[in-house]
């Protein structure tokens, strides 16, 4: 809305986010200057001032030439640079680069595919700084970092030393501005024109808009979507523009920031509050097995002292409580000891393998559809065959419910229903009209939902089903040691209406926090360590402050300015630009006037502006922390990033990720292209799950020669579960397409209309071609490169008007090492003409491209 | 009367939207809106946007879902799937009660809901006694590798919250939601 230069990128906004994209259309019509950089040329394309046409996972060459065109013209916002980033910062003279060792970084274990980060720190810091890592590497080994990658440390990430030495004159040639230039000096605009397929002309156009729209006086925003995170280097594709927006100095600041798009109306809530296998609420980690493993052991490895996450113990103290109330006490280390344990990936693809292996039994799944939404859908349907019971919560009769009737693996004979062992639970759920509770939006913001009315028939919220089953588990419970954390789990929730539904807004306090005097807390500043606070989630704590549901105030925007604080709640403390100390100089004085935002009011010895500020309210921008200070009095007035254990924003991150301190581009795992700035092809620390279920493309295979990438229709959701069924939806997007350039369909031979089989080493569908201009091929490395599209919304059942192939069981199962997010935006296939052999026929063409 | 036929009210340079397509019954009709019995402040239950929707409830079903203009955010816009989202609670497709496939069965049976919570909770804690770790290569981990969730971001946070608080005292570890995929 404020920025003066809006680059999309790895997104479809217009299409997949429309209602938001408004603002966008609204920044252009006031001057703002947008990019679309994406595979495909969409609505958002139609929309902005230049689009430019991209090879499907390329776009840390694109992104790192931008940050070394920066670099070597020595364009960076370098005021903030100096003041607010790690660029003085001195590295160790132990860190070996890309640049020494052909696209690894130092620490790099061959055997277990995993990186040993001890090198990455800065200099002269060894022991101090990264205490609780190097017990864990001490110990747990290279398995720690197969645990839970940067989550293991919690909010604040991975801790470094708050005074490493620094060379303010960024001269020195191991000081993080001189590593992050030599990284990505090998980042070209021919780099780009030879791998991303992108001319010099529009790359050019494209740096110097960024260049003329960052600084004291304007500000660009980067706005990003799946397109960028489904990738097996998805947390390096967000490090790569988190780099370059703190060289332009575009963070905290309005109309700057890098924006994620994301998909589900409360999928920021649920990591928030995780659905999520390796952290707890609030991003604390969930603990991992350690012989010594108890609270003291578990908060010294969580993280650092110094910033806000230097409170952690108070955090994780109010959640033990939360949870089992008085039975938590300080002599029984708040019964830390009731939590289970980690040992490793315990993530979606790794449960869906221990379903197949037989280790997992039971399943609960509510409101996802794994069967048709997860890649690799065989591998999940097998999975799903070889449970004990199955649970499925949702409105319709999902696939995931009914793959033992009418899945795929019957029709080419795989699977027999009654062979299959799995008993099944079908349960129908509440909609979102017919409960009331949160989502927390892709901002942040908790916004409440009132109800409108009851749920018919059977339906209940999920809110029901997982509060009578605790109760009913609870009665189950016996005086065994193992059942201790069931016993004494806290469950009274007021019980209202003639279902006995739980109150969500009791639980929503809980969530909130309560203080000794059991009134609702207001800020997490309130929580203590000492078990006198309890609270759900300490991020969202304040939630109920005053004994008022924040998140359902509901003053109409048109009443506010732009921030709008008063309708709902956003976390952390109602703030809406997150780190917006930096949006003043480091004396406190806005960069400019047209750029103000928070400045400093020395007459009131506090920070003001139209948002809630990101800082200490009364702290001065001289102050300067005294010896051993501790949590975020460690951090000194000019120190914006308050949950960073130094205050900096990171550009060289010397601790926290499984792939690297720095990104570097790798290709997808399937690829048709050689990775021309390094030796090493794929991330080499990427997670395969190889089994017959679930095989991958040969790398460069001439037998897949196209990029294959999905995406998202405005008229359909995900795997279709929820628009599918709907009349309206089914009727304006009826059909499976898959997109190509003209040129490709004349190679094969196909017209407009015609049916395509596309292929790949885990299955082949069916779909109708779309010939279109909008995709474009490539010229890559000399030679041209097709890429096709498909989205992936259909499948056989959900109650679905319309159906179609299941575009997800064609794509492989590769996981990013930081997150375990899937690589599903870049792949490669091959297309035939005409539709695909039904039965025993679909499975030998499958093996033939396998082993042909 | 001539002067009131359309074709002419038209031909006189009135717009066909206005005036000229006014008759008796038109004038009578009342917006669903307004002949409401009550309003529900809502969220669109699609993407992360997180529109403001107003849900409007006539004899006991929902009769309409409008955007909310009151919200800073979408302004009173809805996207297509915002928009049909009343048929997401009022289509005939929805499954309304509790079906059963016993292991090896060919056809769903229905199932009393009472009956199947307590069959679901029979089922979780036998697993979970079945498949009970202690200990993992010697270390104490307190869990069981038998049980697992999926799902959570279409759900409401307190939702999550209880779900995630419930599967941990089960010491099963093995939760995910598509924030992962």
């Amino acid at each position: 809305m404020r920025a003066d230069c809006i680059v999309i990128q790895g997104s479809n906004m217009a299409e997949c986010h429309p209602v938001g994209f408004q603002w966008v259309v609204e920044a252009r019509a006031r001057g703002a200057k947008v990019f679309h950089v994406d595979p495909r040329y969409t609505r958002t394309s139609a929309l902005s001032d230049r689009y430019l046409n991209i090879r499907a996972g390329s776009d840390i060459v694109l992104l790192g030439a931008l940050i070394n065109h920066v670099l070597s013209n020595e364009l960076d916002f370098r005021e903030y640079v100096l003041a607010y980033t790690n660029a003085p910062m001195i590295v160790s003279e132990a860190y070996r680069d890309t640049e020494d060792l052909d696209g690894l970084f130092s620490g790099f274990d061959p055997e277990t595919r995993a990186y040993d980060p001890s090198t990455w720190r800065y200099e002269g810091v060894a022991e101090e700084p990264a205490a609780g890592l190097r017990a864990e590497q001490l110990e747990a080994g290279q398995a720690h970092a197969l645990a839970a990658g940067p989550d293991q440390y919690g909010a604040g990430g991975a801790a470094a030393h708050p005074h490493p030495t620094t060379d303010p004159t960024l001269r020195h040639p191991r000081c993080v501005y001189q590593v992050l230039k030599r990284h990505f000096a090998r980042y070209t605009p021919e780099m780009v024109e030879e791998l991303c397929g992108l001319s010099r002309a529009d790359f050019a156009e494209l740096a110097d808009a960024i260049i003329a729209n960052s600084g004291r006086e304007r500000t660009t925003a980067w706005v990003y979507s799946v397109g960028w995170t489904q990738h097996t280097v998805g947390v390096q594709y967000i490090r790569t523009a988190s780099i370059l927006q703190l060289l332009l100095g575009n963070i905290g600041r309005p109309g700057g920031g890098i924006m994620a798009l994301r998909g589900h109306a409360s999928i920021q809530g649920s990591t928030d509050i995780p659905t999520l296998f390796n952290i707890l609420p609030g991003y604390l980690p969930m603990p991992y097995s350690h012989a010594d493993e108890n609270l003291d052991a578990y908060l010294t490895r969580a993280g650092g002292d110094t910033g806000f996450w230097g409170r952690k113990r108070a955090y994780m103290v109010s959640l033990l409580k939360a949870w089992w109330g008085d039975a938590a006490t300080e002599e029984n280390g708040f019964r830390f000891d009731n939590l289970p344990l980690l040992t490793g990936d315990h993530g979606h693809y790794r449960t869906v393998m221990g379903m197949i292996e037989g280790t997992v039994k039971g399943y609960f799944v509510v409101g996802e559809n794994p069967a048709v939404g997860s890649s690799g859908g065989r591998a999940q349907r097998f999975g799903l065959a070889n449970l004990d019971w199955l649970v499925v919560r949702d409105l319709t009769q999902v696939e995931t419910a009914t793959f033992w009737k009418d899945g795929p693996e019957l029709e080419t004979g795989e699977m027999r229903t009654e062979d299959i062992g799995t008993e099944v639970f079908f349960l129908p759920a509440a909609s979102h009209v017919e409960k009331e509770g949160t989502f927390t939006n892709t901002q942040r913001l908790l916004q409440w939902r009132e109800k409108a009315l009851d749920p018919p028939g059977d339906c209940r919220s999920d809110l029901w089903f997982y509060y009578h089953l605790g109760k009913l588990l609870k009665e189950r419970a016996s005086s065994d040691d193992r059942d201790r954390p069931l016993r004494e789990l806290t469950w009274d929730y007021p019980e209202e209406g003639e279902h006995r539904d739980p109150s969500a807004s009791a639980v929503l306090r809980e969530i909130g926090g309560v203080g000794p005097d059991g009134r609702a807390l207001s800020a997490y500043t309130e929580l203590r360590p000492d078990g006198s606070t309890r609270c759900g989630c300490w991020i969202y704590c304040g939630v109920y402050a005053d004994e008022v549901n924040q998140a359902a105030r509901r003053r109409p925007g048109r009443e506010q300015n732009l921030e709008a604080l008063e309708w709902g709640w956003a976390w952390p403390a109602n703030r809406r630009i997150l780190y917006n100390r930096a949006s003043a100089d480091p004396a406190g004085r806005p960069w400019s006037e047209r750029k103000a935002y928070l400045r400093w009011d020395e007459e009131r010895g506090e920070w003001a502006g139209p948002d809630v500020p990101d800082f200490e309210k009364g702290k001065h921008p001289s102050y300067l922390p005294p010896d051993g200070a501790a949590a975020e009095d460690a951090l000194s007035g000019t120190d914006p990033f308050i949950m960073q254990t130094d205050g900096k924003g990171w550009l060289f991150a010397p601790a926290g990720l499984a792939d690297g301190p720095l990104p570097a581009h790798y290709e997808p795992l399937e690829s048709p292209v050689r990775n021309s700035l390094y030796g090493t092809q794929s991330n080499p620390a990427l997670r395969t799950y190889p089994r017959p279920e679930s095989p991958y493309n040969p790398e460069r295979s001439p037998r897949f020669p196209y990029v294959l990438t999905t995406y998202r229709l405005t008229e359909h959701h995900t795997a279709g579960g929820m628009s599918r069924p709907l009349a309206y939806l089914a009727e304006l997007q009826p059909e499976l397409f898959c997109e190509m350039s003209p040129a490709l369909a004349a190679e094969l031979g196909l017209e407009n209309g015609d049916w395509a089989t596309i292929v790949t080493s885990r299955t082949a569908i069916e779909a109708r071609v779309l010939v279109t201009e909008r995709v474009r091929p490539l010229r890559i490395q000399g030679r041209i490169v097709h890429q096709i599209g498909l989205p992936y919304h259909w499948g056989w059942g959900s109650g679905g008007l319309v159906t179609g192939d299941i575009v997800n069981d064609l794509l492989p199962i590769a996981v990013d090492p930081n997150v375990y997010i899937q690589e599903s935006k870049a792949t490669t296939c091959d297309v035939l003409p005409g539709r695909r052999p039904r039965g025993a026929e679909l499975l030998r063409l499958v093996e033939e491209y396998r082993h042909g | 009367m001539f002067a009131r036929w359309p074709v002419i009210r038209q031909l006189r340079g009135q717009d066909g939207r206005g005036q000229a397509a006014r008759s008796a019954r038109t004038d009578a009709l009342r917006p669903r809106v307004e002949e409401a019995d009550s309003v529900a402040r809502s969220v669109c239950p699609y993407c992360a946007v997180g529109c403001g929707q107003l849900v409007y409830v006539k004899d006991g079903k929902v009769s309409q879902i409008e955007g909310d203009p009151d919200s800073p955010i979408s302004r009173g816009r809805l996207c297509p799937k915002g928009s049909a989202s009343k048929q997401l609670v009022t289509h005939a497709g929805r499954q309304t009660t509790v079906l059963y496939r016993r292991p090896y069965g060919m056809e769903w049976e229905p199932l009393d809901l009472g009956t199947a919570m307590e069959m679901i909770a029979d089922r979780v804690m036998r697993t979970r006694r079945d498949t009970w770790q202690q200990e993992h290569e010697g270390k104490v981990v307190r869990r069981t590798m038998g049980i697992a969730g999926l799902g959570g971001a279409t759900l409401d946070n307190e939702e999550n919250y209880l779900m995630k608080k419930l599967y941990t005292a089960l010491g099963a570890i093995q939760v995910e939601n598509q924030a992962r995929i």
